[in-house]
């Protein structure tokens, strides 16, 4: 009875209860950290109630406003971050004092590297990028919202039930020791008989079903809802990345998707794809999860790239260098993502033709990448360039960047990657991309944006304190790996016997320990900033002097975003328009703006998948089929309710627009001297208006 | 939108002009629903891959031992007679329905004769299924096996799925009449009936034909 | 174990080759880094310059905000890394078949059969008549030829003071090709995460003269252990091979394992077990239900081995 109801979960699933029944070391760090969810949880209540936000949470939560999904898309990444940021300096910790062995027992540091890896890259990085692209993309396309606003709040429950199962695991079982790779048949059911994989294979791929949607979903939106005249060569650098970015999802997730089914298949019903015998193949996952991960990596860095577009003209006061020459370079990026799989395994053991063909198409992504980096630089070139904190993401990014390139180049070799494969230098290669391209990319978007939602900046001094931070602390903890990998040192390895590497952990577990200040700098920053924001507040809306249309909206945009859709006749055109002093004309006719009203469609569908996961995973059959059909059940019920709109009347979006046009035709912008100080409210003084 | 209807064409099936804002809206609408289709595609393009990579290996049994043709044709004929209906209920929407007044019995009788083949077609693949099994291949029998399952498995969850979609748009046009909402459901149910012929065909020649040829 | 007197020389990775293959590797990772660093430079210079150039605070050059486009610049960007690339990419084509790993590096390579388990490996050379665990020695000048498997998950063997990695599979083989070209000694691993106990898999790697390698193999000959399928499903319990000294019961013995090959088949045994019936959690090694005694091991397959080689 009991085992019908509960499946194979008992009492000593739960990790408190392991600690209280085993105590070491091992058990109570995860049992702190697994004790973090329910006192945060509590925590949370009393605060929710306290404060009487009950009410503002579920206007939040049932929002379809992306503006408001962004965000939330934003707040779970860093929530998520903070775990990944402590994991990683766990592991440096663990392996800066690794040799014969750490503190950290094998099996836990297994599951802390696989859930480092996983959560860094489906929780942390497409969550981050998914709440900019949903914040930036319609306001610089002069839209209203997203092109299926209710599909896009089920993306983001999905994405949080994925979430869901991979916090979970902190608290109840363990998660996969497979790496985030998950390679069988060490992922199967014969070897790893417990929940670890389980959870893996459905937190993945619950979440990456919601990032499907969230593909089909941009690409719709950028296609379908551009305002008058935008064209596809006006539209802003970053819109354009997040087009491919959406476009390589809609090819990329699917693969992963129908690894994890066929992984599961494997595990659940005793099918053979991937196991040692009876014709199943382990190659096949292999070249299913890297027919998904390859084109994952630009997924990840694309819109980075647009960021850092927006950034060197933005910042530099000009235009931006290279127009077409960059968005071919993003379309061939993307199309070559295709191609290069194959280079995850070259010591696979298939024929050299094969690896020689890999290597080249693997090479041949140098140049799209290359000629951006040099793009950006021409855009520096004749500006007027200000040192404000994205602009040092920008710098930190050229120098780091190029290095990471550097060393994927040799990694694309396939006679070094003989010699390199599975080694730290491999580590080192992919954080050297991922931290200074895709995070700086995301801390500095952050930067930039946040003003435009929330209506006030973040404190320039503790953000460049933070992007100093970051770049130290990456530097220090990632680039002695290069050295301990050429000197033969493997990845995921929980000790090691050469002496003569504990100096370079020592280093980089320092390195860790800066990264680990860099993440708090970013919420100090936050807070500062929320404390002092009657002093950073900018309500017209343009503190950076930006050039594209989500700065032509007052600061915190309206939920409408604009009064009346702008036309567009050029790029850039927010600074063609102030040029032409044409920006705060007044608008003679305004109409009535039909909003989707709020809706639990994708907070329940969040419920649902995560039921369904948890019960899958622990045999909880009931639940699942419970959950399942209640999903089913929801989606129909959804289908006969009728969809409301909110009519927000013309007359209201007349004088909230007139007014804040009126204001700012009559006040004085300020040069970029007034940039960072108090004097910034949002209205800008180009440097070529003198 | 600021587009005029001439300049407005979305792919695939569409309302015609006489059907004003519906025909409009139709245009992001079912625009998703294909690019949603492309991405489904490579799901199965996966499915296909990893079922091409297992056939060397198909033996003990294999397509000789396991695959019954006639059962394959039969199933063949109901899906695309199935598709032949689907498609008159959109001509019917396309041309009886641009006022809302119009009866819905002829829609009704062409969407229900859909089912009616849909269910044909699932009928005899879960009895293939079964005979498989009792012939001695289970999907857990061999790679070959699994991957021959989930893939033609997947097509016919992909089938039931549109089965029971089917019933919520003919529930739902009894309910609330054939209004703009409805019309978009069709037309993207549409869109999803015929791409799972399109499949069928491929797993018709590629894994039936190409496993006993 | 080769006698400690010998003073062998020790290297640790490629950076310190001892065989043909680490030599022309890194050699050819000094070519692709000099060649990147003509892409490389230029942004490292010019960044830093432009940033000066065109600071706000105190420009000295000529502010042009409309400027976005210049066709020879254009040129230029595209130009030097199409260049750059081409350069590269017909190097890696022309290294990628110089060291394909199932290239023989001299007429009749001297076979090894390597079993990798958790967290051990086997190395057979059948024409000796001889099993080693975690050791490998190879005779100096001679070509060598190892054919791979795994009894348990994926592995991946890796020498990097000699040949660098291949993956070894279950069901299936790779081989990995080389040449010691000094003599030496060396470690080798298993690069591919492979659980608890992946980080102990090394085994010592030792390059010697002719002479050496005779005497070796003739100490291993008169080992009174002989590699069986019995004392095979024993070492492939999980646990190093000096925990698999216990279960062997020569626990006082120093040194790697040296057995005898009892049945000069069994690797091909090994690659059959996954074609013939299905695996158990105690048949499989690797799984934590594995047991040796229900583990036994089929004939060998008549059918050739399934290659990796395509």
């Amino acid at each position: 009875m009991l085992d019908a109801i509960f499946g194979r979960l008992t009492w000593d699933s739960i990790i408190l209860v392991q600690a209280v029944e085993e105590p070491n070391i091992n058990t109570l760090i995860t049992a702190s950290a697994a004790a973090m969810m329910p006192v945060g949880g509590v925590m949370i209540v009393a605060l929710l109630t306290w404060m009487k936000w009950w009410k503002p949470l579920f206007e939040w939560l049932t929002s379809v406003d992306h503006k408001k999904i962004g965000t939330m898309y934003i707040i779970f990444a860093v929530i998520m971050l903070f775990r990944g940021v402590v994991e990683g300096m766990l592991m440096r910790a663990n392996q800066a004092v690794g040799l014969n062995g750490g503190f950290l027992s094998s099996d836990h540091f297994n599951q802390l590297f696989t859930t480092h890896g996983t959560n860094m890259i489906f929780f942390v990085a497409m969550p981050f990028l998914f709440g900019l692209i949903n914040i930036v993309v319609p306001l610089q396309i002069g839209a209203r919202d997203v092109a299926f606003p209710r599909l896009n709040q089920i993306s983001l429950g999905l994405t949080a039930a994925g979430g869901f199962l991979f916090m979970i695991s902190l608290m109840v079982g363990e998660f996969s020791t497979g790496g985030w790779t998950g390679y069988p048949s060490f992922t199967g059911r014969l070897v790893n008989p417990g929940v670890g994989p389980d959870y893996y294979i459905l937190a993945i791929a619950i979440s990456g079903i919601g990032s499907t949607l969230t593909g089909v979903n941009f690409s719709v939106t950028i296609y379908k809802l551009r305002t008058a005249g935008m064209s596809f060569m006006r539209m802003p650098l970053f819109t354009w990345t997040a087009l491919c970015t959406s476009i390589l999802l809609i090819f990329a997730m699917p693969p992963l998707t129908a690894c994890c089914a066929m992984l599961g298949l494997d595990r659940f019903l005793g099918f053979h794809f991937f196991t040692n015998d009876m014709g199943g193949n382990l190659m096949n996952f292999i070249n299913l999860f890297w027919m998904f991960g390859h084109p994952e990596v630009y997924i990840l860095v694309l819109p980075a790239f647009g960021v850092m577009s927006e950034i060197a003209s933005t910042y530099s006061g000009k235009r931006l260098y290279g127009y077409t020459s960059i968005v071919a370079a993003t379309m061939c990026i993307a199309v070559l993502s295709f191609t290069v799989w194959l280079h995850h395994f070259f010591t696979m053991g298939q024929s050299a033709t094969v690896n020689a063909a890999f290597g080249v198409a693997t090479m041949l992504i140098a140049i799209p990448t290359g000629v951006k980096i040099y793009d950006w630089l021409a855009t520096l070139w004749g500006g007027r360039i200000r040192f404000t904190a994205p602009m040092i993401y920008l710098c930190g990014f050229f120098v780091l960047f190029t290095i990471g390139g550097l060393s994927g180049v040799i990694l694309a070799s396939p006679t070094l990657d003989y010699q390199l494969h599975n080694s730290q230098f491999l580590v080192a290669h992919f954080h050297n991309v991922i931290i200074p391209g895709v995070l700086f990319g995301i801390l500095a978007g952050i930067h930039i944006w946040f003003p435009k939602i929330y209506g006030f900046r973040l404190m320039e001094g503790l953000s460049r304190i933070t992007a100093f931070l970051w770049a130290i602390g990456f530097i220090l903890a990632f680039m002695p790996l290069y050295q301990t990998g050429l000197m033969g040192m493997t990845r995921r390895t929980v000790a090691y016997e050469d002496p003569a590497l504990v100096p370079w952990m020592i280093v980089s577990g320092v390195g860790s320990l800066i990264l680990g200040l860099a993440f708090l700098s970013i919420l100090v920053t936050i807070l500062v900033s929320v404390l002092n924001r009657k002093k950073l507040m900018v309500p017209f809306g343009d503190p950076w002097d930006g050039r594209t249309l989500e700065w032509w909206t007052p600061a915190p945009t309206p939920e409408w975003n604009f009064a009346v859709l702008p036309k567009v006749e050029c790029r850039d055109a927010f600074a063609d328009a102030k040029e032409k002093g044409t920006a705060y004309q007044p608008i003679e006719k305004y109409d009535d703006i039909e909003m989707p009203s709020n809706t639990y469609y994708g907070f329940i569908i969040m419920i649902m998948a995560s039921g369904l996961g948890f019960g899958l995973v622990w045999h909880m059959w009931w639940l699942a089929i419970l959950s399942l059909l209640g999903a089913i059940t929801t989606a129909i019920t959804y289908a006969f309710l009728p969809q409301k709109h909110n009519v927000i009347p013309a007359a209201e979006v007349r004088e909230i627009d007139e007014a804040w046009r009126r204001a700012a035709r009559e006040g004085r912008g300020i040069t970029r001297d007034d940039e960072g100080n108090q004097a910034n409210q949002g209205l800008a003084c180009p440097d070529n208006i003198k | 939108m600021s587009f005029s209807i001439r300049k407005s064409l979305h792919p695939g099936l569409n309302l015609g002009e006489e059907h004003g804002d519906d025909h409009l809206e139709a245009e992001t609408s079912v625009f998703g629903f294909w690019v949603f289709m492309m991405s489904d595609l490579v799901t199965f393009g996966m499915f296909f891959a990893v079922f091409a990579t297992t056939m060397p290996l198909a033996c003990c049994p294999g397509p000789k031992e396991l695959f019954d043709l006639g059962s394959v044709a039969w199933q063949t004929g109901f899906l695309l007679a199935s598709s032949l209906t689907s498609g008159m209920a959109i001509l019917t929407l396309k041309q009886e329905h641009a006022t809302r007044s119009a009866s819905t019995k002829k829609l009704i009788f062409w969407l229900l004769l859909t089912v009616l083949l849909g269910c044909g077609f699932l009928y005899r693949e879960i009895s293939d299924f079964i005979a498989m099994a009792a012939a001695g291949g289970p999907p857990t029998r061999s790679g070959y096996l699994s991957a021959l399952w989930s893939l033609v498995g997947l097509h016919g969850l992909h089938v039931t799925s549109g089965l029971i979609w089917c019933l919520v748009i003919v529930a739902g046009i009894l309910v609330r009449g054939v209004d703009m909402r409805w019309k978009l459901t069709l037309l993207r149910w549409a869109v999803f009936w015929h791409f799972l012929d399109v499949v069928w065909i491929a797993i018709f020649s590629f894994v039936f034909l190409g496993g006993l040829l | 174990m080769i006698d400690p007197t010998t003073n062998l020389a020790i290297a640790e990775s490629f950076l310190q080759p001892m065989g043909s293959v680490a030599a022309d590797q890194l050699r050819h990772l000094k070519i692709v880094t000099l060649l990147t660093l003509i892409a490389v430079v230029p942004v490292m210079v010019s960044m830093p310059w432009i940033l000066w150039r065109y600071r706000r605070s105190k420009p000295s050059g000529e502010y042009r905000p409309k400027w976005e486009s210049n066709w020879t610049l254009e040129c230029l960007m595209w130009g030097v890394p199409i260049v750059v690339v081409a350069l590269i990419g017909v190097n890696l084509t022309i290294m990628t078949f110089r060291l394909d790993p199932y290239k023989e590096l001299g007429k009749d390579p001297l076979q090894v059969q390597v079993i990798g388990l958790d967290w051990k490996w086997i190395f057979i050379y059948p024409d000796e008549g001889v099993a080693l665990v975690d050791e490998l020695v190879v005779p100096e000048g001679r070509a060598v030829e190892l054919t791979l498997t795994t009894d348990t998950v994926m592995q991946s063997l890796q020498i990097s003071a000699i040949v660098g990695q291949i993956y070894a599979m279950p069901a299936m083989t790779t081989k990995l090709n080389f040449l010691a070209v000094k003599q030496g000694e060396s470690e080798g691993m298993n690069s591919q995460f492979t659980g608890n106990g992946f980080w102990k898999q090394k085994f010592q790697v030792y390059s010697v003269s002719k002479e050496g390698y005779a005497a070796r193999m003739n100490k291993a000959k008169s080992s009174d252990l002989a590699l069986t399928a019995d004392t095979y499903a024993i070492l492939a319990m999980q646990g190093t091979s000096e925990e698999a000294k216990k279960p062997l019961a020569i626990e006082n013995r120093q040194g790697p394992i040296e057995m005898v090959l009892g049945d000069p088949k069994i690797f091909q045994r090994v690659l059959a077990r996954y074609m013939v019936d299905e695996m158990t959690p105690e048949s499989q090694p690797g799984s934590p239900f594995y047991d040796p005694k229900k583990s036994p091991l089929p004939p060998a397959s008549d059918k050739p081995m399934m290659g990796m080689e395509m």
